[in-house]
């Protein structure tokens, strides 16, 4: 069974003007279709705008499609009977983290996904020391969040949804609103996760740098998926890149002028130790 | 001033008051308070007292702490004292300057009514002092949970206090944020009279209601994302169980309030403080 599919998925907002009149209907996705297979590490990239949040909160069934369908482990979303499953199903971490924390202890905040699920006492305890063994937090587990510093607290939020043994993971520009540790510690964490527990990873971020071991890359711009494949396969097109502006990385920008002005030089370098081998032969 | 109330803080320690379930400490000092009112001797205020110092002295927490609870009602303090003092009738005239008369009626209950308010803060704020406001929204969850059945959202009103205690913190350090923003865009918050400086408050006040208000629609969405559906079907981390201590500390207050209220009232011990 595929972890996430959608058939011509739609979703679409009404525009309003500043008195809240409505003056026309906006597409935020348009006619998007996904395979995603279970244990997959997948990244959509996208500038702003580009709908890729939207799309990610129809795998939560935080939305439902305007028109099209989507299914997640094979459920509909738009059905109500299976909500709580798909929640459950398919968790998701938001951009900022501090509006995402409930409890007032770190323990009791990656507690508070099981407890809703209605797991016994003695289950949620035991999930809660796990989950936050896996993101490397158990020593702050007796901490209040306030205390934390950013990169820390989404791996907190990363535990609260571990917590709920989910099959997928939905990551919803995790890494915005934090400083470059930060940002490191919580894609380590992911990485770590993917590894360990074998759960399908969705990872939506408008970095570039971040989507280089994914499996398979989406690029989106204006509803529509643009570019799909590995990311060797999508970083080889810098130019297209640029035009839906994304940040390609320096190394990548550098290997591929390297390339225009005649040096052998293989398309969709990704990483600088590669380019520092290849320009060393 | 927000630094002077004590009620809601948190004196950590791993005292034996500290560790008794958040329902016996909620139930015990509202017996407490009740038993404050009632009687009319010296006899039960001694009681009362003795009660406090010893519970005081089990908390481990620091008189000093406790103290500083009293500081913002001194006001009020001040304002019901005078008013007893000076209008209550009866009693032998035990003083007179123009209108102002003291009776004896009057300074005694005046002096029983300061009493009775100093030991209602302090008795209520070393309920605080003891209980992490968790734990003090989990004990009111579960004591006022038969207020369900006359369709009081019992469990909405305790996620909502304990998501405010966690949102203070972050939201005083958002309102440092645009006071600070908004003073390097030249807004003047100093200077003036009570008005404009009300007026002055606007530009903080704004941007912080539309901070908030975005807040509250994350937290609802990443909260329903974790499934919460209200309290249906909820399976709690920390369930509340009582032990043997909290039967004890039931059965101690249960028997500090019959012998004060019968000492308080049966006993003819009544002595006027003159």
């Amino acid at each position: 069974m595929k972890m996430i599919k959608t058939d011509k998925l739609v979703f679409e907002y009404a525009k309003r003007d500043e008195e809240g009149n409505i003056i026309g209907m906006s597409r935020a996705v348009d006619e998007v279709d996904l395979d995603i297979e279970p244990g997959q590490f997948i990244a959509i990239l996208g500038h702003n705008g580009s709908g890729k949040s939207t799309l990610a909160k129809h795998m939560n069934a935080i939305l439902v499609p305007t028109e099209g369908t989507m299914w997640v482990d094979g459920k509909d979303t738009k059905e109500e009977e299976y909500l709580w499953d798909i929640r459950q199903s398919a968790g998701m971490v938001f951009q900022n983290p501090d509006n995402q924390i409930i409890g007032t202890v770190v323990e009791e905040d990656v507690g508070f996904g099981p407890e809703n699920l209605g797991v016994p006492t003695e289950q949620i305890w035991k999930r809660v020391e796990e989950s936050l063994k896996a993101v490397g937090m158990i020593e702050y587990r007796h901490h209040s969040p306030n205390k934390l510093s950013g990169g820390q607290k989404q791996r907190v939020a990363i535990a609260g949804v571990m917590a709920m043994r989910p099959k997928c993971i939905v990551l919803d520009e995790p890494t915005a609103m934090l400083d470059p540790n930060g940002r490191k510690e919580v894609l380590e964490s992911v990485q770590e996760l993917r590894k360990r527990e074998h759960i399908t990873v969705i990872l939506i971020t408008h970095y570039m740098e971040e989507v280089v071991d994914a499996d398979q890359v989406i690029v989106m711009d204006h509803g529509h998926v643009v570019m799909q494949g590995t990311p060797r396969e999508i970083f080889s097109q810098v130019d297209l890149l640029k035009e839906y502006r994304l940040d390609v990385p320096q190394v990548t920008i550098l290997a591929d002028e390297l390339r225009k002005r005649g040096l052998d030089i293989p398309a969709g370098i990704l990483k600088k130790e590669e380019l520092v081998e290849i320009l060393c032969r | 001033m927000i630094r002077d109330i004590t009620i809601g803080q948190y004196y950590p320690a791993n005292s034996r008051i500290h560790r008794l379930d958040p329902r016996v400490k909620i139930v015990c000092t509202l017996l407490y308070l009740i038993s404050l009112f009632m009687f009319k001797s010296i006899i039960g205020y001694l009681l009362a007292t003795l009660f406090l110092v010893c519970v005081v002295r089990l908390s481990t927490v620091p008189v000093k702490y406790i103290l500083k609870g009293l500081k913002p009602i001194i006001m009020l303090l001040m304002i019901t004292v005078l008013f007893n003092l000076f209008l209550t009738p009866g009693g032998r005239l035990l003083f007179h300057f123009g209108p102002l008369k003291i009776t004896e009626q009057g300074l005694n209950t005046a002096v029983y009514m300061a009493i009775r308010l100093i030991y209602l803060i302090m008795g209520s704020s070393l309920m605080t002092l003891t209980t992490t406001p968790n734990a003090l929204t989990d004990g009111l969850e579960s004591l006022l949970k038969p207020l369900g059945h006359l369709n009081v959202p019992v469990h909405e009103i305790a996620m909502m206090m304990s998501i405010a205690l966690r949102f203070i913190p972050i939201l005083l350090e958002e309102t440092d944020k645009i006071m600070k923003a908004q003073i390097a865009r030249g807004a003047d918050l100093e200077s003036g009279n009570i008005i404009q400086k009300a007026k002055a408050l606007v530009p903080i006040l704004v941007p912080l209601f539309v901070s908030a208000f975005r807040r509250a629609n994350d937290l609802a969405m990443a909260m329903e994302a974790r499934c919460y559906h209200g309290g249906e079907g909820r399976t709690k981390m920390k369930p509340l169980i009582y032990k043997g201590r909290d039967y004890a500390a039931y059965a101690v207050t249960i028997a500090y309030v019959a012998i004060s209220f019968v000492a308080g009232r049966y006993i003819p011990f009544k002595i006027w403080i003159f």
